[in-house]
């Protein structure tokens, strides 16, 4: 076989590589409108879960939907972005505890997150006593994307360059206030970033949610110590109902979610663009 | 304590301050919270197993074929779901290890910077999808899809859950081989064609072999994702316990049994709520050992070539 014949069989056969999961991600979204668009109305938005496909709605679980990602954001920004100072700009790296910290770190993120679902059933709903609750979910959701939220905060901490560290020391800062006010507030775009992505992780998930037991039927506004269901978890439900109605439902429910996630990952792109900056 | 310990010159403040102490506590404190949470996991994994460990032998858990906890007499044969879990894994694997690899070489050696910059943000978006969005897809368009071609498959099935499965791993097993790719140093490369290699030669005979830890690493992380994937699974696939090859036929994963049985109202304390934990704790080992391996690979690319 020629040469150039042999690149240009092997560029095919890469492009074909990465062709396959455009095409499949096409279609998906196709499908995926084609099926629900037709019962993308205010139904939807206004009316709670019911027996009959033409009146049911995914009210309660929108609601709680934005309520998760609300607490999310209080719960893992702080707890995220201290641990990532504490890594990045305090942690003595030769130290065997803060090497097993990082490594235990890349561990939990690529745990199952179902096996943070078992967490949540054994310490949160039935050791705590905290019952099935919205908290609970937030708290178990929290514990998932931490990771990552340290993960990204870390990058973008680390890419401030140590110049603007040593200008203010030599200016006489403390540690603290090199950190709270020079190098934190030039990472802020990068952190701000990958938090959002993690939140749209985080609220598309719904293996953990469903070990908190939030697959019940709710057809009330949800509280954040109540029972719950969210915008995945009545998707699951939608699809394993029989009747074919259910499953367009479904796919109106899906279109919202997706809605919702990209664009929150659009504006996590539009601040990455807006203030990258090059040092 | 040196309080610029982490960066910075080693500067000796006159008199101790005691806020910085404090601020670094917090942080701490902070930082404790992740290895809290391993332990949790531990803990609330391997204690009720012990539990149930002492009812059932657990040299019969781990070889008996047959699952059927509700039924009398109950069986716990785990064989039979982690044998669901391995085939819907391997079907991921032969769609998303040569598909990602393939992807990560067109990323890394052919595509230009901007094309890069809009393929890039294109499969995090495909990565971005949840799993139930691709559970949803695999039972109510591939299914029907492969009956239309010909495949005389199950409603539920093992062979679109894996077929959607390994598409979505993709951008897992592409990102993180072309990390490794973009490592290999630029004068390799050179040294190659400037022998008279072409393209193709390059990327296979130098490349690849040369992020070959990466690559692997790759792999791994995509094989630990597919085996503790639920969602998919659990709508797709079934839940029904079946000890066999056949990718056409239902059968039921780890992970969908836990999700099944979790989401039921199994009373505390039941021999049925601690089968939870005892799979959940042989998919966490499972899990965890191939995290560790893709740990360690990520490390040594990075120390040869960074």
């Amino acid at each position: 076989m020629s040469r150039s014949l042999k690149g240009g069989l092997f560029r095919l056969a890469l492009l074909f590589s990465l062709g396959v999961g455009f095409l499949m991600l096409g279609t998906l979204l196709v499908d995926v409108f084609k099926d629900g668009l037709p019962y993308l109305d205010k139904t939807l938005l206004t009316n709670p879960p019911s027996v009959d496909p033409e009146i049911a709605g995914a009210r309660p679980a929108i609601i709680a939907t934005l309520y998760l990602g609300g607490l999310l954001l209080l719960f893992t920004v702080p707890i995220g972005v201290f641990t990532a100072i504490y890594l990045e700009e305090y942690a003595d790296k030769t130290r065997w505890y803060n090497r097993l910290l990082e490594i235990n770190i890349q561990n939990l993120a690529a745990v199952p997150s179902i096996v943070y679902g078992i967490l949540g059933l054994a310490f949160l709903v039935r050791g705590l006593g905290l019952g099935r609750v919205l908290l609970a979910g937030a708290m178990i959701l929290t514990l998932l994307v931490l990771p990552t939220v340290i993960i990204a905060s870390r990058e973008a901490l680390r890419a401030v360059p140590d110049s603007i560290r040593q200008g203010a020391y030599a200016l006489g800062a403390t540690q603290w206030q090199v950190v709270s006010r020079q190098v934190l507030p030039a990472a802020i775009p990068g952190i701000a970033t990958g938090s959002i992505l993690s939140l749209s992780r985080a609220i598309g998930e719904t293996a953990p949610l469903i070990m908190i037991g939030a697959v019940t039927y709710i057809a009330f506004d949800p509280t954040i110590l109540g029972p719950f269901t969210a915008l995945p978890i009545q998707i699951y439900q939608y699809v394993r109902l029989p009747q074919d109605e259910f499953k367009l439902l479904a796919a109106a429910c899906i279109i919202l979610l997706l809605g919702i996630l990209l664009t929150l990952n659009a504006f996590a792109i539009w601040i990455r663009n807006r203030y990258r900056r090059t040092w | 304590m040196d309080a610029t310990a982490g960066a910075g010159p080693r500067l000796r403040a006159r008199r101790r301050r005691y806020g910085e102490d404090v601020v670094k506590g917090v942080l701490a404190v902070c930082a404790l919270i992740s290895v809290a949470t391993t332990v949790g996991i531990v803990i609330a994994l391997f204690v009720p197993a012990y539990e149930f460990f002492q009812d059932i032998s657990i040299v019969d858990f781990l070889t008996g074929t047959d699952w059927s906890p509700l039924f009398e007499p109950a069986h716990f044969g785990v064989l039979q779901l982690v044998a669901g879990t391995l085939l819907v894994t391997a079907v991921a694997a032969l769609v998303a290890l040569p598909l990602g690899l393939g992807s990560a070489i067109f990323l890394s050696e052919y595509a230009s910077d901007r094309v890069r910059g809009f393929l890039k943000p294109a499969l995090e978006i495909l990565a971005g999808i949840p799993t139930i969005v691709f559970g949803y897809f695999a039972l109510t368009f591939v299914t029907p899809l492969l009956r239309d071609i010909g495949i005389q498959v199950d409603i539920f099935n093992t062979l679109s859950a894996g077929l959607v499965m390994g598409v979505y791993l993709i951008p897992t097993v592409a990102s993180l081989s072309e990390d490794a790719m973009g490592a290999v140093p630029r004068d390799l490369r050179d040294g190659a064609y400037a022998l008279g290699s072409t393209k193709v030669q390059v990327a296979t005979r130098i490349v690849v072999p040369a992020a070959v830890s990466g690559i692997v690493a790759s792999f791994v992380l995509g094989i630990s994702r597919a085996i503790g994937e639920t969602m998919i699974v659990l709508i797709a696939m079934g839940q029904q316990p079946n000890l066999t090859v056949d990718p056409r036929e239902a059968a039921e994963a780890m992970t969908a049994f836990i999700a099944a049985t979790g989401a039921g109202d199994v009373p505390t304390g039941s021999l049925e709520y601690k089968t939870i934990f005892a799979v959940g704790a042989t998919l966490f080992l499972m899990t965890f050992v191939m995290n560790i391996v893709a740990i360690r690979l990520v490390r040594k690319y990075r120390e040869v070539y960074e």
